[in-house]
């Protein structure tokens, strides 16, 4: 088998024993399913609530987009404002340190308490945590074009304009795709603990309103089924953005080459 | 050596400046950095047009603080730098070749060459031409849409080469440009850049702290002191053009080498 097949094969296999350890430990012990269902019960869940969790899970998805396109907007165009005056960095960058270094769980119940529209406070919640990563990255970025390339721009006489969108974007590129994947899995957890906080009183219904909700019927499979659809979405956002950085980077930088054997 | 009748004539042009005035002259030119660190010290420089001279010197002793200082991205902290009445800083056309190709990675060999022009607001496709015959000018016709990252050094330093020289510049400065190649490598591009250099007529300085490249390539080749680098000697290189290999194996050149070495000596013991 090819070294190829493999790297798909083994996870898979590994993935499989623990699937059916997992089976035979609530077969075997006799644990009752409303204190651990097993594997098949909790598919039997997926598929039978696929309506009600689906549409959660468009909810959660909203909220985790949204957050996220704000955190790239605001990221980026802060990032630039940062790379255009020192003295704007020196000025604000202490307070997206704030921003991120104060756990979100704790911030959550204070932003639902003065955002009326609970959906709005489920954004800002998911948007406080993907902004930082974006921020920090492409400010990382901007600031590591070759300094060799940039006296060239400047002997040429480019404009700042220039400066920016031939040289510096381009060299924060890889950057900005390392934040964008951090920041695409943390927008999510933000949508997550966001909707926890809320608890049952948000108006929105996404996964963790599902779970809290599953939790006080104690419907355990069905929790269960709606962390698997987190999980799930977790890892296609990752996927997602390691694809688009692939796609983009693959022609020129280093962390998207092959390796030659 | 066989000197033929043109080479002759050509070598009499290049001693006899077109105008007696140089191009550009430093004078007591001095340089410290904000940390304290003092580059270059009372540094005297005349480079006339046309010719191709070289900075000699130890590493470390300011010879690239002198190509910064005349291209203009560093200003000096004492003494003057005058260039020829008319030629006014913003017409003045100045490239400069880096010790590394200093590419951008994400842009073609193509894009990389274009970049001074795109810069000055040209349109790609009304200068796709100019482009081109740049990259024929260093032999990588074919290589126009290779990403740097899929050339050799070598390749990557001759596009480095082919956008200096796409903007036609007065005044070509080189900065160690061949020091991270391999032998065979340097002596091609070394035969390349004077072939293009008496095709051209440039002014050309070269930065090297290599005593047998700047024989080999120069008109004349100045010698700094380490740091704080001051002018040493000023060494002519009478040796007609074009050089060759014949050059190089010559005991005219043995001994402009040695007579290179000794100054370069004398400038390293205070």
């Amino acid at each position: 088998m090819s070294e190829r097949a493999l790297k798909i094969v083994v996870p898979l296999a590994i993935g499989a024993l623990a699937l059916v350890a997992w089976d035979l430990i609530v077969r075997l012990n006799h644990i009752p399913h409303y204190i651990l269902p097993g594997p098949g019960l909790v598919l039997h869940s997926l598929i039978e609530d696929w309506g009600t969790l689906s549409a959660s899970l468009l909810v959660t998805l909203r909220i985790t987009f949204s957050a996220l396109l704000i955190a790239v907007v605001g990221g980026v165009g802060l990032a630039v404002l940062f790379s255009l005056s020192p003295w704007i960095e020196r000025s604000l960058y202490p307070f997206a340190v704030i921003l991120q270094v104060t756990p979100i769980i704790a911030i959550a119940p204070l932003i639902l308490i003065y955002v009326d529209d609970t959906l709005t406070a489920q954004l800002i919640c998911a948007w406080i945590v993907a902004f930082f990563p974006i921020l920090a990255n492409t400010t990382l970025g901007l600031k590591s074009a070759d300094r060799n390339l940039v006296d060239l721009y400047r002997l040429y006489g480019a404009s700042r304009w220039q400066m920016l969108r031939h040289l510096r974007l381009p060299s924060a590129m890889p950057y900005f795709l390392g934040g964008l994947r951090i920041a695409g899995g943390l927008s999510l957890i933000g949508a997550i603990v966001a909707e926890f906080a809320a608890g049952t009183a948000g108006a929105g219904s996404g996964l963790a309103f599902r779970i809290l909700e599953a939790g006080y019927q104690l419907n355990i499979p069905r929790m269960f089924a709606a962390l698997i659809l987190i999980s799930i979405t977790g890892i296609l956002i990752f996927l997602i953005f390691s694809t688009l950085a692939h796609l983009l980077l693959r022609r020129w930088h280093e962390s998207a080459l092959q390796p030659e054997r | 050596m066989p000197i033929d009748a043109e080479d002759q004539t050509r070598q009499q042009d290049m001693r006899a400046p077109v105008t007696s005035a140089p191009l550009v002259r430093l004078e007591h030119v001095d340089k410290t950095f904000a940390n304290g660190t003092e580059a270059i010290r009372g540094f005297d420089l005349s480079l006339f047009e046309r010719e191709f001279l070289s900075l000699l010197g130890p590493s470390g002793c300011g010879k690239s603080t002198v190509l910064r200082l005349i291209a203009g991205l560093a200003a000096p902290t004492g003494g003057t730098i005058m260039w020829r009445e008319g030629a006014k800083s913003n017409d003045r056309r100045i490239a400069l070749v880096f010790q590394e190709p200093t590419l951008m990675p994400w842009a073609t060999a193509f894009d990389n060459v274009y970049l001074p022009l795109r810069l000055e607001g040209l349109p790609k496709r009304r200068v796709a031409s100019r482009v081109e015959t740049a990259l024929g000018l260093v032999g990588l016709d074919d290589v126009a849409g290779a990403y740097p990252r899929e050339l050799s050094g070598g390749m990557k330093m001759r596009v480095s080469i082919a956008r200096a020289v796409i903007t036609e510049p007065d005044l070509l400065l080189l900065d160690e440009p061949f020091a991270a190649l391999d032998e065979i490598t340097r002596f091609r591009l070394n035969d390349d850049l004077l072939a293009l250099w008496q095709d051209k007529r440039w002014t050309v300085l070269f930065v090297t702290h290599s005593v047998f490249e700047s024989v080999y390539l120069s008109n004349r080749i100045v010698v700094m002191t380490e740091r704080p680098g001051r002018t040493a000697a000023e060494i002519p290189i009478d040796a007609p053009y074009p050089r060759r290999d014949g050059f190089r194996n010559s005991a005219a050149y043995g001994e402009r080498c040695r007579a290179v070495s000794a100054a370069l000596q004398r400038a390293m013991t205070p």
